[in-house]
């Protein structure tokens, strides 16, 4: 059986061994993220753990690097706005 | 490894890409108790990123440098009597009276191991110049695209255009075209006239001549233009992500001439200036550096790869970037000078084969940045709008307002005042650019080194600082 993890609600496979990001790019998806302070959206830039710029939530833990965790199956990733912790919000 | 693991280590080796898988299996083979640890889930660093479940690297159909794919085979066989320590990202490394201690987080922690003596082996990333347009979705880093491509079989999209200077654009256009896609273009900065100033560097290092003569006849077999003398200034996009790029011709400084603008509709736009190695670690140990020949922040070693800190060794891309032949030469010295140091080896001079090489390789490398510089006149293709921080969103203009209205004349205080390289890549990618465009505004010598101090080399959760290191 193929492995898959959801991302917003929507299920994508996955090759084990790839990443979140590989993952997501496979289907066309290429943000995955709002900046804090311009809404601007962004994906996956460095590609190797360095720039940040594709931070996303992962069984709701945010500011997880997308090019660097290793999809799983049953994982469920969220696109992240902002800080990534609107939860925390008094 | 059977049993506890020794504490403290003989050497702990950080990063596993050529020069640290160098530095621990000749560390081992000289009966060092070595721990190599690194934050990718297996050993072969950016170099050497291959498809899961295969161990040789030789995947390349274009080029294989010199054999190196079975190099890697080598190394990793070799591996058998190193504790190899994968996804431990080190954040810190520090000098005890007994040697080092190197601290890692690891998937939800921290371990801490400690070692009489250390090789750092941090490697490198692509080096980044802003443009407008490059924080769009579908603007990537060129080795970002070709580990995309390479370990995922992914692309970003599927009209590439190719951007920045140097010999390394070519294998990620041969990656693309692998892969299926097409390259619309390859933009390099440079003329290549540079090359015909060196050709004794040229002649004692034949496998690298090939590998871009290989490299160039496929893109030639595909129809790929590879356009001299030409950058990317402007990635357009709309609200999914790129849609085109702007090509302009450079002039010998690299400054765009208005006139030539023109626009190639793509979906990615993968960029590389050569590379910019990872000194976080050094740094924050207190390893004397200095401004190499393409303007990266180096470390000063040794001829036995020893640094200004009694008992660490660098290796690769951190003392100089020339690849990944010179840096397995330098991980293997850097192995045996632990071993010395530690009285495994006997103190001989190091094989002067292993000498001979590094000469030649350190020749090319200063011959491909001559050959393949940042050029001077990037700023012209900025405009006040474009970022310049990724992450906290700083842009041209707010530099400029820094600069001009408040009386910055150093990078580190335009980051003061704008949050410029404050975010969370802790400046990595726009440390450098805005070192360098800091000192083209005010016409002082550039710096980097205020930019590239980390103290805490990867961000780190407050809870792993509380609770220490298991």
């Amino acid at each position: 059986m193929t492995e898959s993890f959801s991302f917003d609600g929507t299920v994508v496979t996955f090759r084990p061994g790839q990443t979140i990001g590989a993952a997501l790019l496979a289907t066309g998806t290429r943000s995955w993220r709002t900046t804090r302070r311009k809404g601007r959206l962004r994906g996956l830039f460095c590609g190797i753990g360095v720039c940040f710029d594709c931070l996303l939530t992962v069984d709701g833990t945010p500011d997880q690097r997308a090019c660097m965790v290793e999809a799983r199956d049953g994982m469920e990733v969220r696109t992240q706005q902002g800080v990534g912790r609107a939860g925390l919000a008094t | 490894m059977p049993g506890s693991p020794p504490d403290p280590y003989d050497v702990a080796v950080v990063g596993a890409g050529p020069a640290g898988l160098a530095a621990a299996t000749t560390a081992a083979d000289h009966g060092c108790a070595t721990v190599l640890l690194d934050d990718a889930g297996r050993p072969g660093g950016q170099f050497w990123r291959r498809a899961p479940g295969t161990a040789e690297a030789g995947t390349d159909p274009t080029a294989d440098r010199a054999g190196l794919g079975r190099v890697l085979a080598g190394l990793l066989a070799d591996l058998g009597r190193v504790d190899v320590r994968t996804r431990h990202e080190v954040w810190s490394v520090q000098a005890e009276p007994a040697g080092f201690v190197v601290r890692a987080q690891v998937d939800v922690g921290e371990v801490a191991v400690r070692a009489r003596t250390l090789v750092l082996a941090p490697g490198a990333h692509d080096r980044q110049l802003p443009f407008p347009g490059w924080d769009t979705p579908g603007v990537v880093a060129a080795g970002g695209l070709q580990a995309l491509a390479k370990e995922h079989g992914v692309l970003p999209g599927r009209r590439v255009v190719v951007a920045g200077t140097g010999p390394f654009l070519l294998p990620v256009a041969g990656a693309v075209i692998a892969r299926g896609g097409t390259v619309v273009a390859v933009a390099e900065a440079g003329d290549g006239t540079g090359w015909l100033r060196g050709p004794a560097a040229l002649l004692g290092t034949p496998g690298r001549v090939r590998d871009a003569a290989g490299y160039a006849a496929v893109l030639a077999r595909h129809g790929v233009p590879f356009l001299r003398r030409t950058g990317v200034v402007e990635a357009v996009g709309d609200h999914r992500g790129v849609t085109a790029a702007v090509l302009a011709r450079l002039d010998g400084a690299g400054r765009p001439d208005g006139g030539s603008r023109r626009t190639v509709a793509c979906d990615v736009v993968a960029t590389g200036w050569g590379f910019t190695p990872r000194l976080d670690l050094p740094l924050g140990l207190g390893c004397t550096t200095r401004v190499d020949r393409d303007g990266s922040l180096v470390v000063a070693v040794t001829a036995r790869q020893e640094t200004s800190v009694v008992g660490c060794f660098a290796a690769g891309e951190a003392t100089g970037v020339g690849g990944a032949e010179l840096a397995v030469v330098e991980g293997r010295l850097a192995g045996l000078a632990a071993a010395i140091r530690l009285g495994n080896a006997p103190s001989d001079p190091p094989p002067a084969r292993l000498l001979r090489r590094r000469r030649a390789l350190r020749r090319f490398a200063a011959l491909l940045h001559a050959a393949h510089p940042v050029p001077p006149g990037w700023p012209a293709w900025l405009d006040g709008r474009t970022t310049m921080c990724r992450c906290e969103e700083v842009t041209v203009a707010d530099v400029d307002e820094a600069v001009t209205d408040l009386g910055a004349t150093d990078p580190r205080t335009v980051k003061l005042l704008t949050r410029c390289g404050m975010g969370w890549c802790q400046g990595r990618i726009c440390g450098e650019p805005l070192a360098r465009l800091v000192a083209a505004m005010t016409c002082t010598p550039y710096d980097p080194t205020s930019m590239a101090t980390r103290p805490v080399a990867v961000p780190l959760t407050l809870g792993a600082l509380a609770t220490g290191p298991s």
